[in-house]
Formats: C-alpha cells, sequence, structure tokens
C-alpha cells in the first residue's frame, strides 16, 4: 500500500505548530500503525531529517502512551484499541490519513504528537489511592468479602490505563470518565471505602484546577475509551460526588 | 457542606444544568395543558375559558410565585449554560483540523447551546407577545358575573390568525419549537445522567420517554399556531 500521511509537527509548546505531509511507501496491511510510522522515520532518518515524536511504550495495548488523533478520531477508526492495536488493512491503497495530537489546554504538546498528560498523575495524587498499612502485616485480601457484582465493576472501572482518549475525544476536553473511572474502582471496594468522601472532592477539585472541561453527556468518551469504560462511572461518581458535597465536613 | 462545591464546581454546575431544566420540562406540561383549549372550537364558551384560565395564571398569588420561579429557573439554567460553554471552550484552546465527531456522539448531543440560544431569543420574543401584552399593553376587557376578565383569547386570535406578520409569527414559533426539540432529544435524558440517575433498568425507558416527549411536546405546541390560523381564516 501507498499512504498519504499529513502529520501535525509542532516544535515545543510555543510553537503554533503546522501539516506536513509524508508519503509511505510499500506499508503491510499487517503492520500496526506505530510500525508504519516507524518506517517513515526510518526513512527520515536515513535523510537526516528530523522524525516525527510520538508517545509509545509496550504495543500491546496496556500501556496507554501511543495517544494520536488519526482521521477525526482517537486511536483512529477502530474500537476498543489503541493504535498500536490499530492494523493497516484498516486503511485503503492511496488513503490520505492526517496525524494530530491529543489537543487539550491540560495536554500541553510536547512536540509533535507527543502531549504532557502529567494532568492525569496530578489527579490521581490528589485521591486516587488507598491510605493502608504496608507495614509487614498486610491482612490476606480474601479475608474481606466482596460481593462478585461490586468486585466485577471495579475491575472494569479498574482497567482505565490512562491514555487520555477520552480527554481527547470529548468536545469539552472533559475529564470525567477518566476520573470517574478511578473513583468508582476504589469506591467500590471495601478498602476504598473510608476515604470515599475525600477522595471525590479533592480529584473533581483537581480536575477543575488542571483546566479540563465539563461533561456534556454526549457519550463520545464511551465509545471512543480502548479499554470500553462504561457512562456508569460517570453517573457514580456524579453520585459519590453529590453525597459528600452535602455530608463532607471538610 | 464542603467548600462551595456545590456552587462552584464542574459537577455542581451539571447539577443545576439538571435540575432546572427538569423544573422546566414540568413547566412546559402544564404551560401545554393550559393552551390546549385554544386549538378548540371558537365559541363564547371556550373563548371565556381561556380568558378565566389567563385571570388565574396572572392573579393566583401561588401561581405568581412558581411563574417566578420558572423565569429563575430559565435565567440561570441559561447563564449556566453560558459559564459551562466559555470554560469547555477554554479546555480546547486548539481545535482539531480533523473531527469525526458523528462516529462517536449524535449532534443534539453537541448542539446544545446553539438550540439553547434560540430558545432563549424564542422566549422573549414570546413574553413580549403575550406576556407583557397581558401585564402592560392595551388590551380589551370586558365585565361578567361582576367580574373583569382581559380578553387576551382574542388577542391571540388576532396575533396569529388576522395580524399582517401572521404567517411570520408562525414561522418564528414554529422554529422555536424546532429548537426546543432538539434541545430536549439530548436534554430529557442528560439531565438524569447529571444527577447520577442511572439504571441498568429504567434508563433505557427514561431515554424512549424523552424521545418521545421532546417530539410529541413541542409538536402540540406548534400545532396551536397553525390550528388557530386555519380555524381564524377557514
Amino acid at each position: 500500500m501507498k499512504l498519504n500521511l499529513r502529520i501535525w509537527r509542532q516544535d515545543g509548546p510555543k510553537d503554533s505548530g503546522r501539516f506536513e505531509n509524508y508519503t509511505a511507501e510499500n506499508v503491510s496491511p499487517d503492520e500496526s500503525f506505530l510500525e508504519m510510522l516507524d518506517e517513515v522515520n526510518e526513512k527520515l532518518v536515513a535523510e537526516g531529517k528530523d522524525p516525527v515524536a510520538f508517545d509509545h511504550d509496550c504495543r500491546e495495548g496496556i500501556c496507554g502512551m501511543c495517544s494520536m488523533f488519526i482521521n477525526g478520531e482517537a486511536h483512529g477508526p477502530d474500537r476498543g484499541v489503541t493504535t498500536c492495536q490499530l492494523h493497516m488493512r484498516r486503511f485503503k491503497d492511496g488513503d490520505t490519513i492526517t496525524i494530530e495530537p491529543w489537543r487539550a489546554a491540560a495536554f500541553p504538546v510536547i512536540k509533535d504528537l507527543v502531549v504532557d498528560r502529567t494532568a492525569f498523575d496530578r489527579i490521581i495524587q490528589a485521591g486516587g489511592f488507598v491510605s493502608v498499612n504496608t507495614s509487614g502485616n498486610t491482612q490476606d485480601a480474601n479475608s474481606l468479602p466482596v460481593p462478585k457484582a461490586d468486585a466485577d465493576k471495579a475491575f472494569d472501572a479498574a482497567t482505565c490505563i490512562g491514555c487520555g482518549a477520552c480527554v481527547a475525544t470529548c468536545k469539552n476536553s472533559s475529564a470525567m470518565l477518566f476520573v470517574s473511572a478511578k473513583v468508582s474502582q476504589l469506591a467500590l471496594l471495601p478498602q476504598g471505602k473510608v476515604e470515599r468522601q475525600e477522595r471525590v472532592l479533592n480529584m473533581v477539585e483537581k480536575m477543575d484546577e488542571e483546566g479540563f472541561g465539563n461533561c456534556s453527556n454526549t457519550g463520545a468518551c464511551e465509545i471512543e475509551c480502548p479499554k470500553e469504560i462504561s457512562l456508569d462511572n460517570i453517573a457514580r461518581m456524579n453520585r459519590e460526588y453529590l453525597r459528600a458535597s452535602l455530608s463532607s465536613e471538610k | 457542606m464542603s467548600n462551595s462545591a456545590l456552587l462552584k464546581s464542574s459537577l455542581a454546575k451539571k447539577y443545576w444544568m439538571s435540575i432546572t431544566g427538569l423544573f422546566l420540562i414540568l413547566f412546559l406540561v402544564g404551560h401545554l395543558a393550559g393552551n390546549i383549549p385554544l386549538m378548540f372550537e371558537i365559541n363564547k364558551d371556550t373563548a371565556h375559558g381561556f380568558n378565566q384560565y389567563a385571570k388565574f395564571m396572572s392573579e393566583n398569588p401561588l401561581v405568581q410565585i412558581v411563574a417566578w420561579i420558572v423565569k429563575i429557573a430559565i435565567i440561570f439554567h441559561a447563564v449556566d449554560g453560558v459559564l459551562l460553554t466559555m470554560q469547555n471552550q477554554k479546555a480546547r484552546p486548539v481545535k482539531y483540523k480533523v473531527e469525526n465527531a458523528n462516529a462517536n456522539s449524535s449532534w443534539f448531543s453537541r448542539s446544545m447551546m446553539p438550540m439553547g440560544l434560540l430558545i432563549f431569543a424564542f422566549v422573549t420574543i414570546h413574553l413580549v407577545n403575550f406576556w407583557a401584552k397581558m401585564h402592560y399593553g392595551d388590551i380589551p376587557t370586558y365585565k361578567m358575573h361582576g367580574e373583569e376578565y382581559t380578553d387576551l383569547y382574542t388577542v391571540v386570535m388576532k396575533f396569529f390568525g388576522k395580524d399582517d406578520l401572521a404567517i411570520l409569527w408562525i414561522a418564528i414559533y414554529i422554529l422555536g419549537m424546532v429548537a426546543l426539540s432538539f434541545h430536549l432529544i439530548h436534554g430529557f435524558a442528560s439531565a438524569f445522567q447529571s444527577v447520577g440517575l442511572r439504571h441498568k433498568k429504567y434508563t433505557p425507558i427514561i431515554e424512549k420517554v424523552g424521545y418521545a416527549f421532546a417530539i410529541i411536546v413541542p409538536l402540540i405546541f406548534a400545532l396551536i399556531p397553525i390550528v388557530i390560523h386555519i380555524r381564524v381564516n377557514g
């Protein structure tokens, strides 16, 4: 396959950026999207040009690094996958593919397609944890009874890899799906229930402070999420926050 | 209560959006029920019946309180909506050059603000057309059983039936109702989600009821001026 690529190039956070056109030749339909970009970069390096900067790590869909907006969708046109799991058989010979970075005030572009997602880390630091004693006499996990249904819901929420596709997709650059997945995962389990009020108040406060937008309930995040995190989590966070706002003494 | 979390936070703004929205949905039901009689047979009794209703609505103290709550709710809903939109736009200063939004969300869900603005403009026009006339305008009155009534019925009939601009007014009213319908298609069920009311069994029902409400209620509202025009001129 021969493909035309329109890739966003930006030298740094202050640069205004622009599209540059590249051609990818002899692309195998069995390649992943990242492998196709690797080949483009190898060619650029051989020509003495600056390769396209993009984030990647595990290349098996669990690290959440490969943030890319491909043809107007986070991680491209497939559902339930990250960019590394998107294969070139999804495209046709002669296609033009537009690649942009995640666009959100809270995710500033570092270079080209690489964005700074440490805002997510700061939200986690604000409350996405349980305070447990790790002195060596840790309790056996099975000694705490957890209903199977709750365990399943908590596990589904915990599959969030923090890739930021929800923010990238949302017309408001809202981080509600990410934050609600973390709030839900812990609020559903006995270990997390102790700090549930402080957690949701602090995490939402941090989320607002970081400059993410509000939720319009369009549901776009749920569709584009590579881990198919459900809007049920956002509803749960709305309930958690309402309860905490009314009863917390903070 | 936590530190103004129920006023300032992103989630709180959505709670208020939801509560005022749901209240205005209830108002729509009441407003429709009160005005449906305008579509039926024109005779002295129906005319007087409608004027009695208008008198009740503008004099009953309880109704007056509710009417003020409705006005406050509309303004709150609108101001909150503008604030939310401004924050949302600030959250994405650089837009995507290529965005396939239809792949993951409905046009209705992404058009709440423009539809809201159209509805706000419509409500303003509607209040000037009738509410302002009823309260501050020069409307003929008549006496029946020793009580004085304002003849709002005749004003409505003239407005949609004989006014020089009747057709234009009807077109504006239809447009207003189309905007209301589009706004409600997403807004009705969304209001439940915003306050966390989501349930495996009930949410699909709320969505279906919301969709039906969003089509049927504005449709009947839009039919009122059309039917009046046909009756008065037919």
